[in-house]
């Protein structure tokens, strides 16, 4: 399975059980994502740069008034994996959150659920999940994953073409520009799981029965 | 005892939890997940499991203790147990807490009570089996040997 710099695919896992956060973030890792951990819904929002309680402000600085970098490149979100069952915000509100948000709508967004719910697993994806996952996640199911990453990216290619012809640019455009608006002193409350080393570490399949 | 003796004896030991039901092929998976830049990995999964149950089993007696229990509080540790013991590959705890919701669900205490006991019996049973399970790897790492990955038919 060999997957070129996936490692410039920076993934947003969200869940309360540390467990799982442990798990994900190592199912992400092997598969050669970069990886942000959080333990809520509010958490995630506040890592993408959007407060609950208010909407996205383009000219304000969410937190920081020293802050002038707002509009970051560095730390952009390909994907958001989120647990369903949270206490607080659920995976399907932050889900919501997502798509309402013009700035984030375009971040596809993956719910992991340990119960099979028929009507659950429809809400989400009519609300825009791309995925559903049931848990225990498998390195199979994030194969799935980098096509949705993959075409954002690519979208993000098109627009500096487009740009400058369109007087009204397509929402989703607009909106992958303002994703990356984000404020750097937040992160670092956060639970880290970024690790600065590309490791690419495969299962060794030895299997050596004695 | 030879290392090779260890590692026949680790495999053999390993395969006894998955036939008795102890382990699923989601512990499996954690081992795969393991590798020489993460080399902990189990042990750390597993630990967390352990720290994380133990404080749900508190909490499920204190809630199973109350004059009025509060169902939805109970269903909610469970459900947490529940998962955690299903992403670490603990297949009779796991059943045990469906069983657990279940009764949560039609509020029957007893039930309720009952299965905090299995839940409890089966949760000390598999923290004894894989902390012998890690003792045998740590033997076989700590004689130079290498940890045999099991081939299992599912």
């Amino acid at each position: 399975m060999g997957m070129a710099a996936d490692s410039e695919f920076h993934v947003l896992a969200v869940d309360d059980s540390i467990i799982d956060r442990k798990l994900i973030e190592r199912l992400l890792k092997t598969s050669s994502y970069q990886v942000t951990t959080v333990d809520s819904g509010s958490k995630a929002l506040e890592f993408l740069g959007l407060h609950e309680d208010d909407r996205i402000h383009q000219n304000t600085p969410s937190v920081s008034p020293n802050n002038h970098q707002w509009r970051l490149q560095e730390v952009e979100v390909n994907l958001v994996i989120t647990d369903y069952c949270m206490p607080g915000m659920t995976g399907y509100d932050l889900l919501k959150k997502i798509k309402e948000s013009s700035s984030l709508k375009n971040i596809p967004v993956v719910i992991m659920s340990s119960e099979n719910v028929p009507s659950r697993i429809s809400r989400c994806l009519e609300e825009g999940a791309e995925e559903f996952f049931l848990k225990p996640v498998r390195l199979s199911d994030l194969s799935k994953l980098r096509p949705h990453m993959l075409k954002t990216k690519s979208k993000d290619h098109c627009k500096e073409q487009v740009d400058e012809k369109t007087a009204f640019p397509s929402p989703k455009q607009e909106g992958k520009e303002e994703q990356q608006q984000s404020n750097n002193n937040k992160r670092k409350a956060m639970e880290e799981g970024v690790s600065p080393e590309r490791t690419r570490p495969r299962p060794n399949g030895i299997t050596s029965v004695v | 005892m030879e290392v090779v003796q260890i590692q026949r004896r680790l495999v053999d030991y390993t395969k006894s939890l998955f036939m008795e039901g102890f382990l699923d092929g989601q512990f499996l998976q954690l081992q795969q997940l393991q590798d020489e830049s993460n080399p902990d990995f189990v042990v750390e999964v597993v630990s967390l499991f352990f720290d994380d149950s133990e404080k749900l089993l508190n909490e499920l007696t204190i809630a199973l203790d109350q004059p009025n229990v509060d169902f939805k509080k109970v269903d909610g540790h469970v459900h947490q147990l529940k998962g955690s013991s299903s992403s670490i590959g603990a297949q009779r705890v796991k059943n045990v807490c469906i069983a657990f919701r279940n009764f949560c669900e039609v509020q029957n205490i007893e039930g309720c009570l009952t299965c905090l006991q299995q839940v409890k019996q089966e949760y000390y049973l598999v923290k004894n089996k894989l902390e012998t399970l890690f003792r045998l790897e740590q033997q076989i790492v700590a004689s130079g040997g290498s940890i045999p990955m099991i081939e299992m038919g599912f």
